[in-house]
């Protein structure tokens, strides 16, 4: 800044900057606070767990020594301090270690589960969101009509209904009867292995590849468990968007809208609507959000290779890394989706700029 | 909740099929074997250090071993592999292997002695979890540049002292008996690990299939090894897709986009009987069901408490009631398909028979306490228990807790009564003998906690001594003999009342063909499969 130019704009731009800074900062600073609060209670929950990792390892037969000798090689002879410590260095080096189950780096696997829900997650909030929100609006809008009550039996049913039935009710229909949708796992079984990994995410690989028959292939099979999952969402988003709604409906300013003849559409989709977005925001991402930590019924139904499925049976099987790993990843999510969403508020809502 | 969801599903399937009639399933490749099975239990495929269903599935095709099972032909018992022959020393503690001639690993080098030295050395050297099976023939790590030997085209293995013949052979058909390449494995050596890092994910063979890819919990995919010695396999690709969820296997099936489905629960079983192009196999497995009581018990250790207890269990009620499709009635240590394994049934569902053992033995208003892990099989069979000793006057309480609570406790022999399964380790009748009827010292300080007769404070009854002689028995046939015989003294005497054997239900396409699963010896075999 220390140019001819310091005028009083250049001091403004600067005050600025600096505030942007501090605010950086900041943020960084509570997201590093909230992983390692997150890192000490999965490290500490993993070491009490009456579930013994080297037993696991060696099995039940195992002799003294071998025990001893793979407890050392587990490093769990160590106090649990420096254990804790440990795990933090090689964390930020990006290391988590390797997974009992899959005698492979945690790391690597993660690469791999991760894009199966992210792409599972994805589309089935698109789904969520694109009916959800019109539905929540017009159960709003005609509040108490026949509309209403069929979106509010429509969420009734999303919520209530066990997902793990609804997906195989969505198989036995969809794929076993009608044959309009592919079956269980995230291609064929001839398309397994076709295009090359660059992703993770076949949709997009496939896309990356041209191979138009893989990619249509991959969208007969993720179109049911994603609308299922969407189903949920929408069910979520539908009946929380009809609650914002319905308090803005009620609000003065509507009234006075509609006084001054406003067209009624304008009144709902410019006046109403605007102000609900930022709450809209939040439930989205949340719900975004959950999908994202992997839905493990949907993803044992339809034999889905996600994190989900990943973190329970490293759960079930003291696989402490792999559990580490995939909770680190999940709540890193959870943080990022948080910020985006708090940058969205900004952009729609000038006060929460400041 | 259950009867509600089936009825939704049966209404949903009705309207639908109603509405659109079935569509022609579709149809897998003619060379291609496409299996769903639940493989989220392997962790390894290291030979030496495997110990897991999947694993051995994966292993029994990737790798030959000296000697293995036929599969189709599963009661002859081991056979030559890679070994063509054998001779066995007059002192019966060593024997000497000739190599076959002329077979090759995946990688195109020559199977040699040497590699089968290596393997069998390497097992014993890493000591991982099923090790004992080799090491409790004396090798160790200290002895196996003495104990296993390679010269020329011969592999000589010398036990600590006589062993039968078929006990030392029985166990090298087990996984952690699969001859890997020595020089391929050693190329990829990380810290003196002998490639246990690389042979995880890695297989290194000679057998039927060579791995092209294992994606944990996603897919297991073997492709043909057209120089397989036993020539080449007809399905040139096998895929095997973890499905979860007996539900979704179905499915597939019945989609024709599976070949076999190998986690069928009985109801979908039930429900693809009979459906045309299906077929349904019922495998044996080892596993076992049994109850035992506590002979430091005062009245529980009587002879005539024993028997009747042994007449108070319904076990035809049981195996065609909550166990159909999943267990048989067995009443014998040894699972069927064992060495030595009979199908004696003495015992059936006798209350008056048990009334009249326990007056004669002046027994009245025995109440018992039994340890149960929370499984639902196990406390359905406590349950049909504590109504059939109900009647013949027995209160039966039960103790419910975590496996590893009872098993604790168990162990202990702190349990009057222990309802159970125990699985066999290796394919040799040794494996249960040397737990249901043998027991060297019955004392609390011998500490014998892997003994199940120790468990039980059971001193066998001279049973010991039979088993420690058909241990080191050199010919197959007496040594089956002798086994026949110890478990008909067990079933007179123990204080085991082993109930049922574990059998598992498969669906396949019926134009599949000749697809062994192993039963209770071995794991499955892919290589004579056609389609």
């Amino acid at each position: 800044m220390a140019t001819a130019e310091t005028n009083g704009k250049g001091r403004l731009s600067s005050a600025l900057s600096s505030r942007i800074l501090m605010r950086t900062i900041k943020t960084l600073f509570s997201v590093l606070v909230t992983m390692l609060g997150l890192l000490l209670v999965t490290f500490v929950i993993g070491r009490v767990m009456p579930i013994d990792p080297v037993l696991s390892v060696v099995g039940e037969s195992a002799t003294r020594e071998t025990y001893d000798a793979a407890r050392a090689a587990m490093g769990l002879d160590k106090p649990i301090v420096v254990q804790f410590l440990i795990y933090i260095w090689d964390v930020m080096h990006g290391d988590f270690g390797n997974s009992l189950l899959t005698a492979r780096p945690v790391a690597q696997d993660i690469a791999r589960v991760f894009p199966a829900t992210l792409e599972l997650a994805t589309l089935g909030t698109i789904f969520g969101v694109l009916l959800g929100v019109p539905l929540g609006v017009v159960a709003a809008v005609k509040r108490g009509t026949w509309i209403d009550q069929l979106a509010r039996v429509v969420a009734l049913v999303g919520y209530s209904m066990p997902i793990f039935w609804l997906g195989l009710m969505g198989l036995l229909l969809f794929y076993g009867v009608l044959g309009w949708v592919g079956g269980p796992g995230r291609v064929g079984i001839f398309y397994v292995d076709v295009v090359p990994p660059v992703t993770g995410m076949i949709l997009i690989d496939s896309i990356l590849d041209q191979n138009w028959t893989v990619l249509k292939n991959a969208i007969s099979h993720i179109i049911l468990p994603s609308s299922i999952l969407g189903y949920y969402s929408l069910a979520y988003i539908s009946r929380m968007t009809r609650s914002f709604m319905l308090e803005q409906l009620s609000a003065e300013y509507i009234t006075t809208a509609r006084v001054k003849g406003l067209p009624e559409r304008t009144v709902i989709w410019r006046h109403a609507f605007r102000n609900i977005k930022v709450q809209l925001i939040t439930v989205i991402a949340l719900s975004y959000a959950n999908l994202l930590e992997g839905s493990v019924l949907t993803e044992i139904i339809f034999s889905w290779p996600g994190i989900g499925s990943y973190i329970t049976n490293a759960l079930l099987s003291a696989d402490m890394n792999a559990v580490l790993g995939g909770t680190v990843v999940v709540g890193l999510v959870f943080v990022l989706l948080n910020i985006f969403s708090e940058l969205l508020y900004k952009f729609f809502d000038p006060r929460a700029a400041e | 909740m259950k009867p509600f969801t089936n009825l939704l599903a049966s209404v949903a399937l009705g309207l639908a099929v109603g509405v659109t009639g079935m569509p022609a399933a579709a149809e897998t490749p003619a060379n291609m074997l496409v299996i769903a099975n639940r493989i989220d239990d392997i962790t390894t495929l290291d030979p030496a250090e495997s110990f897991e269903f999947a694993g051995a599935d994966v292993s029994r095709n990737v790798y030959s071993k000296l000697v293995n099972f036929d599969p189709l032909n599963l009661d002859a018992g081991y056979a030559p592999d890679l070994a063509a022959s054998w001779t066995v020393s007059e002192d019966g503690k060593t024997i000497t292997f000739t190599m076959r001639e002329g077979v090759k690993f995946h990688s195109g080098n020559p199977v040699t002695a040497k590699d089968a030295e290596f393997s069998l050395r390497r097992a014993v050297i890493l000591n991982k979890t099923p090790s004992f099976i080799l090491t409790q023939f004396g090798f160790t790590p200290e002895n196996v540049e003495q104990t296993i030997v390679a010269k020329g085209n011969t592999l000589t293995i010398t036990t600590d002292k006589k062993y039968a013949t078929s006990f030392v052979l029985n166990c090298l058909t087990a996984t952690i008996g699969g001859i890997v390449d020595m020089k391929e494995v050693m190329a990829h050596e990380v810290d003196g690990d002998m490639g246990n890092a690389w042979l995880k994910t890695n297989t290194a063979g000679s057998g039927a299939y060579k791995l092209a890819s294992w994606k944990p919990n996603e897919s297991v995919t073997l492709v043909a090894n057209p120089d397989f010695y036993l020539g080449a396999p007809a399905m040139e690709r096998v895929i095997v897709r973890h499905v979860q969820e007996s539900a979704s296997q179905r499915l597939l099936l019945e989609n024709g986009d599976i070949d076999v489905a190998r986690n069928l629960n009985p109801e979908d079983v039930k429900g693809i009987t009979g459906k045309p192009g299906v077929a349904i196999d019922s495998e044996l497995r080892g596993r076992l069901m049994y109850l035992s009581l506590n002979q430091k018990h005062p009245v529980l250790s009587k002879p005539e408490v024993r028997t009747a207890i042994k007449y108070l269990i319904d076990y035809k009620g049981m195996q065609d009631s909550f166990l159909n499709g999943q267990y048989t009635i067995h009443e014998n240590f040894l699972p069927a398909t064992y060495l030595g394994a009979i199908d004696d049934q003495p015992y059936s569902l006798n209350v008056e028979k048990a009334k009249e053992l326990l007056a004669s033995a002046g027994v009245t208003n025995l109440e018992i306490t039994a340890g149960v892990r929370e499984a639902q099989e196990r406390i359905e069979i406590a349950q049909s228990l504590q109504n059939t000793f109900a009647q013949a006057g027995i209160k039966l309480n039960l103790t419910v807790g975590t496996g590893k609570q009872i098993l604790s406790k168990y162990r202990a022999r702190e349990l009057e009564m222990y309802i159970g399964a125990w699985g066999p380790d290796y394919p040799d009748p040794q494996t249960n003998a040397g737990t249901f009827a043998y027991n060297p010292d019955n004392s609390d300080e011998a500490k014998a906690t892997g003994l199940l007769a120790w468990r039980n404070a059971w001193d066998t009854a001279g049973l010991t001594k039979e088993v420690e002689a058909a241990v080191v028995e050199g010919d197959r046939d007496v040594r089956k003999a002798m086994y026949e015989k110890i478990q008909r003294e067990f079933l007179k005497s123990s204080p085991f009342a082993i109930m049922f054997q574990k059998i598992e239900q498969t669906g396949r396409s019926d134009k599949v063909k000749n697809l062994n699963l192993g039963g209770a010896v071995t794991a499955v075999s892919y290589w004579p499969v056609t389609k």
